[in-house]
């Protein structure tokens, strides 16, 4: 490639990855390494309870005893875990106790994000709780949501303000040895949001985080928490971005959901991780669990998720449908372009009698990209009458990328009725023809085409966000035509 | 000069000839109908003007305005004004047509160096045009030809058309699937646009649209070429006689 190509190439990788910059801050970091020490450093950092300290201990010393899951279908060379930072936040001199007094460096690169956090300046109806690597830096109209006695904070903050409803509902969803890497995550997990909407209240405001990853070298271990009591309901967003590197870095979350009877909680997430470049060099390694446990009777979750970014991507947001008559639903679109790998899907395990599950996916694939969706419906035998709809839809860029669908399916229980449609396209020359020749450019087309594919999950989003949701599936896209 | 000019256009699909030896000629501001038999190459025709991929030119040229076609992208050729009203035009499920209108309209304007159009400016533009051929308002809102009946379709092509203000429009079949009443409404809408600096080429099958497009020039096409070019009165004439004296021609 000559010199000017590839500087022109590497301005189109910036352009379409806006969120790549870093922050110039100073940071304190844990030596590189995970042992037992890193740990204590970590919960004495957090001022943490003592029975917080030996939860944590607990989940590494069960972590060692695990071993990294191969099934899913991806490939990446082996982490190695003693070679990164465990905690990483931007030093302060003093906990700042309101937003006035966070470091405006930070301040202004939420701004850059687009998540103004000045109360004057934000979206009006949104409260925002911004992690800056290993911390939560502010979050935002708490106050008003205190008042109607929504909490909405950092973790920490919640474990040391509200320990029995944290301690109560920790490891409830999402034990600390269900699997690998929530496993090791339950031992050195930094920062991430803590929500309890009270009986009865719909919480009138969306809540989001916005997680960013800045430091080199670290990783991201995300707890959230979001907790429903009985006929509340929640609306809850998560972004996350970082900057452009050439190395890989690990974001290891785990979400907990859990709904009481009648309760509702929906959750949105736009990911978009610096996915790597064009080559497959750099980006995020995306291994995350979230859970919901449908507890109460009528009770409803629903996950919308919308991943562009990543360079490998291994989740599936899942619904314990317990209570009677409870609902799940997951609406995904997972695009992969590039060298991005993503297996993705959902579980919808029936135990309550009646209950429901919708799962509705759409994978679109582009480049050398590989994408899977695996999802697994299980109906318990106690579950009468249980049922489940599925429709998977695949969408092809290009002949180099692949797209796999792998659906399970048990049913112990015979009065239980499943849907399984699936259906694989590519993009027809027909509609990319149809687009040029009324005017749009090739990247223009995609976009429209690939958001029409995606628009029954789309319209799921909250308003506030749909809009940047189908500017970002555009986005991601581009380059995979022409 | 003329507005478009083909000269001797050959072109063949996966090695099969499909055009030999297009020549045709239209001034500004006139109505040529292209009629011919099935399979004889008028879509392909369409299809090359417009830019289409998966055709090899081996011969010719099409020029606008003087100015080759032949390296310029199927987008480009839209923005300098080529319009073609598809024969099938095709379904693109979850776009509301009034966004796929709205995106055609935008992409105008940004090569035009102007800004987006204003969502209440474009609302009463496309709302305005809509009742003019008769397009409801629902039709906006459903996704870009999805379940749309034949004539439903028709109509959306020509609203496209009348809302993008090209140099060149081909209607190609656009005739086809519609009933009496509808094709007196997509005639008037072309009617419309009839004017000294804009060119149309209508293709199809029937003298029956003729009669409410009157055109200046009419050819028959066969064999993958032009063969015989007249009057309005030449479209008479194959009404009445039908193609069976070109048929031959394809071989
Ligand atoms: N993509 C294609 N591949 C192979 N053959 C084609 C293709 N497109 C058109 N043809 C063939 O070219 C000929 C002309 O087709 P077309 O242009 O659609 O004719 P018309 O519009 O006059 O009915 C037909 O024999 C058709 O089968
Ligand atoms: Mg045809």
């Amino acid at each position: 490639m000559a010199a000017t190509d590839s500087t022109a190439q590497t301005v189109k990788e910036l352009e379409r990855y806006k969120y790549g910059f870093e922050t110039n801050i100073e940071t304190e970091l844990a030596p590189k390494g995970l042992n037992e020490d890193i740990i204590r450093f970590i919960s004495a950092k957090k001022e943490e309870p003592e029975w917080l300290l030996e939860w944590r201990l607990k989940a590494y010393r069960q972590w060692l005893t695990m071993t990294e899951p191969t099934w899913a279908n991806v490939h990446y060379p082996t982490i190695d875990f003693q070679d990164a930072h465990y905690y990483a936040a931007p030093r302060q001199k003093v906990a700042p106790k309101s937003l006035e007094e966070v470091d405006p460096e930070l301040l202004r690169t939420y701004e850059k994000l687009g998540i103004p956090l000045r109360e004057q300046e934000a979206l009006a109806g949104v409260a925002v709780d911004a992690v800056f690597d290993s911390v939560s830096v502010a979050t935002t109209y708490k106050k008003r949501l205190e008042e109607m006695g929504v909490i909405f904070c950092a973790i920490s903050e919640a474990v040391k303000k509200y320990p029995d409803l944290v301690r109560r509902y920790l490891g409830s969803v999402v034990p600390p040895g269900d699997n690998f890497y929530a496993c090791l995550n339950s031992a050195v997990f930094t920062d991430g949001s803590f929500v309890y909407v009270p009986k009865g209240l719909r919480c009138p405001m969306e809540l989001s985080t916005y997680f960013r990853i800045n430091e080199k070298n670290t990783g991201q271990f995300e707890r959230t928490l979001i907790v429903c009591d009985d006929g509340a309901y929640v609306s809850y967003l998560e972004g996350c971005t970082a900057p452009q590197r050439d190395e890989n870095q690990l974001h290891a979350a785990v979400v907990e959901l859990v709904a009481l009877d009648d309760a509702e909680i929906k959750y949105s997430t736009v990911q978009n991780w610096y996915p790597g470049d064009a080559k497959g060099k750099g980006g995020i390694y995306n291994f995350v669990t979230k859970r919901a446990a449908c507890r109460g009777r009528n009770s409803k979750v629903m996950w919308t998720q919308v991943e562009t970014g990543s360079a490998v991507t291994w989740k599936y947001p899942s619904c314990i449908l317990q209570g009677e008559n409870s609902v799940g639903e997951f609406y995904s679109v997972a695009i992969t372009n590039n060298r991005q790998q993503a297996d993705t899907g959902t579980k919808m395990i029936h135990i309550g009698k009646n209950t429901r599950s919708k799962i509705i996916s759409k994978g679109i694939s582009a480049g050398y990209s590989d994408q899977t969706y695996r999802g697994l419906v299980r109906i318990q035998p106690g579950a009468d009458g249980a049922r489940n709809f599925t429709q998977c839809d695949s969408l092809l860029i290009g002949d180099q990328c692949g797209a796999h669908t792998v659906p399970y399916i048990e049913t112990k229980n015979p009065t239980a009725r499943t849907e399984h449609e699936a259906t694989a396209s590519r993009i027809s020359e027909d509609q990319l023809f149809y687009c040029l020749q009324r005017g749009l450019n090739p990247e223009d087309a995609v976009g429209l085409i690939v958001n029409g594919f995606c628009k029954e999950v789309l319209q799921t989003l909250p308003m506030e966000f749909a809009v940047e949701a189908q500017k970002l599936v555009a986005i991601s896209l581009e380059g995979s035509v022409g | 000069m003329a507005l478009i000019e083909i000269r001797n256009l050959h072109a063949s699909v996966e090695g099969k000839d499909i055009l030999k030896g297009v020549d045709l000629v239209i001034e500004p501001g006139k109505v040529h109908a292209l009629m011919g038999p099935n399979g004889t190459g008028k879509s392909t025709l369409s299809n090359i003007i417009a830019g289409r991929d998966g055709y090899t030119i081996t011969e010719g040229d099409i020029l606008l305005n003087g100015q080759s076609l032949l390296e310029m992208e199927p987008q480009d050729r839209a923005l300098a004004g080529i319009f073609l009203s598809f024969q099938y035009p095709v379904e693109i499920p979850g776009v509301a047509t009034s966004t796929f209108l709205k995106a055609a309209i935008n992409a105008r304007r940004k090569a035009a160096g102007d800004g987006e159009i204003d969502a209440m400016e474009f609302l009463k533009l496309v709302k305005a045009k809509a009742k003019e051929l008769g397009v409801r308002d629902d039709m906006l809102k459903r996704p870009v030809n999805v379940g749309f009946s034949g004539g439903e379709k028709k109509r959306a092509e020509v609203l496209q058309m009348a809302l993008l203000n090209p140099r060149f429009a081909i209607l190609d079949e656009t005739d086809s699937g519609l009933d009496i009443d509808a094709l007196k409404v997509v005639a008037d809408g072309v009617n419309a646009l009839r004017s000294p600096d804009r060119s149309f080429l209508v293709i199809t099958h029937y003298q029956r649209l003729l009669s409410y497009i009157v055109p200046d020039v009419v050819h028959v096409f066969a064999g993958g070429r032009i063969v015989r070019t007249g009057g309005p009165e030449l479209a008479q004439e194959l009404e009445a006689k039908g193609y069976a004296d070109y048929t031959g021609a394809a071989a």
